[in-house]
């Protein structure tokens, strides 16, 4: 088994028009810029996008609103140091916003890869984004309904990576990335090495690899911090 | 204590800092409520949590060491103290949801007499953002706020009933302002210490709901900072 594929453009080659993605990432740490620029290329739109934020300068998920690619921003927090790109989409009608709770996005996604159709959270309850819900009391407490969240394809960033999909992550880039690779279809992986099998410890395994369908090498992938702190712009 | 007798938000924060135990497990909300982490009493050691996914975080890293894959939920740089766990944010919210975190302190637009609080939206323009925030006030044992006694315009941010979009329902139970330490029992604002230059009548007037005495209220005292 070797999941390895030899470019980017190979492992995204079959995200169509109208596809939802997951991608990784909290603000800039985790952020799958390769991945995402690729996709950018690919000009394909009626995007949902799903991830923590929803954009950051010129780059990345801003480069994709920018490009007119995205229907649809699926998160819990869409501000930012430069949040241009997804604010003026938004004033003007040109961009759907489905705001979400991080710890509610978070959950949703993890029942989405675990199977898990809807669960209670205490989160939101009594607040403007819990209208519509279902709510159901516990021992005394009410919770509010919330259903699972799944994804056409998830682009992801890990460190390491072994050709079985196994993954390590760097620091908090972990973030979404373990809940993101098993809530998706098909699960596209960008990590800074990729190793045989048995290079990566057993009990070092973040994400084990039933969960990742493709891997590309990206050494010395690109931060997106650092980019915006460059002034950075794509393309 | 500064000109104009109130408290900085410095001494705000410190003196919520002077509430939590040590071996604490604590959450800042993003902005005013980080300064707390500064002032933890001398042989008081929390351990701080970002629900991006690290507990015990240290301080800033120096200019130019910046790991910007390291950083907190508000995006700054930190650095890990030796002890430092990181997860991924499903872990983070059952720490936050599942009732282990001891603390939580976050900032407020508005917070009423029973407890609700407003702070992540204030009207229904612009582009709105929400964070961790609603799961935080209904995670963590004890949910305290740190404010201003006032808006800018002086309008009360204590107030019988929030007019502001809600962030959780019946969730604060303590409030640092910059002019007294409130708890919220049995919904009402009970008041703990105000500043020995501001009058009952005047702290009355500058709060939205009826100030409950309950027990003696001692001064708030802060050092300056």
């Amino acid at each position: 088994m070797d999941k390895t594929i030899a470019s980017l453009s190979a492992a995204i080659s079959d995200i169509g028009d109208g596809a939802t993605i997951m991608i990784g990432g909290f603000g800039g740490a985790g952020a799958p810029i390769e991945l995402i620029h690729a996709l950018a290329e690919r000009r394909i739109g009626d995007l949902t996008i799903i991830n923590n934020n929803a954009g950051n300068g010129r780059i990345g998920i801003a480069a994709l609103i920018d490009a007119g690619l995205v229907r649809k921003m699926v998160c819990s927090f869409p501000r930012s140091s430069d949040p241009r790109a997804f604010t003026e989409s938004y004033l003007a009608g040109d961009i759907e916003l489905e705001l979400i709770p991080q710890g509610t996005l978070a959950e949703r996604i993890r029942a989405g890869g675990a199977g898990i159709p809807a669960f209670y959270t205490p989160t939101a309850y009594g607040t403007e984004l819990a209208e519509g819900k279902p709510v159901e009391e516990f021992d005394g407490r009410p919770y509010v309904r919330e259903r699972w969240l799944k994804a056409d394809f998830a682009l992801i960033k890990a460190e390491t990576g072994d050709t079985h999909g196994n993954l390590t992550y760097r620091k908090a880039a972990r973030n979404f990335g373990p809940l993101m690779c098993a809530a998706a279809q098909t699960t596209v992986v960008q990590a800074s090495t990729i190793v045989e099998p048995g290079g990566i410890d057993p009990e070092h395994v973040i994400t084990p690899g039933i969960f990742v369908d493709r891997l590309v090498e990206v050494t010395n992938p690109q931060q997106e911090e650092a980019l915006i702190r460059a002034g950075a712009t794509f393309p | 204590m500064t000109s104009d007798n109130k408290l900085t938000n410095a001494q705000i924060a410190w003196r919520a800092a002077q509430d939590i135990e040590d071996g604490a497990y604590v959450n800042l909300g993003i902005g005013f409520p980080e300064m707390v982490a500064q002032y933890q009493p001398p042989g008081r050691q929390a351990v701080f949590h970002t629900e991006n996914g690290i507990l015990d975080f240290g301080e800033a890293p120096a200019e130019g060491e910046e790991d910007w894959d390291l950083i907190n939920a508000g995006k700054k740089a930190v650095t890990l103290n030796p002890g430092a766990a990181f997860f991924h944010h499903a872990d983070s919210f059952a720490m936050v949801r599942g009732g282990h975190l001891d603390v939580a302190i976050l900032g407020a637009y508005q917070i009423a007499q029973n407890g609700d609080l407003a702070n992540w939206r204030i009207g229904s323009r612009g582009v709105p953002a929400v964070g961790g925030a609603m799961d935080l006030v209904h995670g963590a044992k004890r949910v305290a706020v740190i404010t201003d006694h006032t808006t800018k315009n002086g309008d009360p941010k204590l107030v019988e009933r929030c007019t502001f979009p809600l962030t959780g329902v019946g969730c604060v139970t303590r409030v640092y302002t910059s002019l007294a330490v409130l708890d919220i029992e049995n919904s009402r604002f009970v008041l703990r210490e105000k500043l020995p230059a501001i009058s009952m009548e005047d702290l009355q007037a500058l709060t939205g709901a009826e100030l409950v005495l309950e027990g003696p209220v001692e001064e708030l005292r802060v050092p300056d900072l």
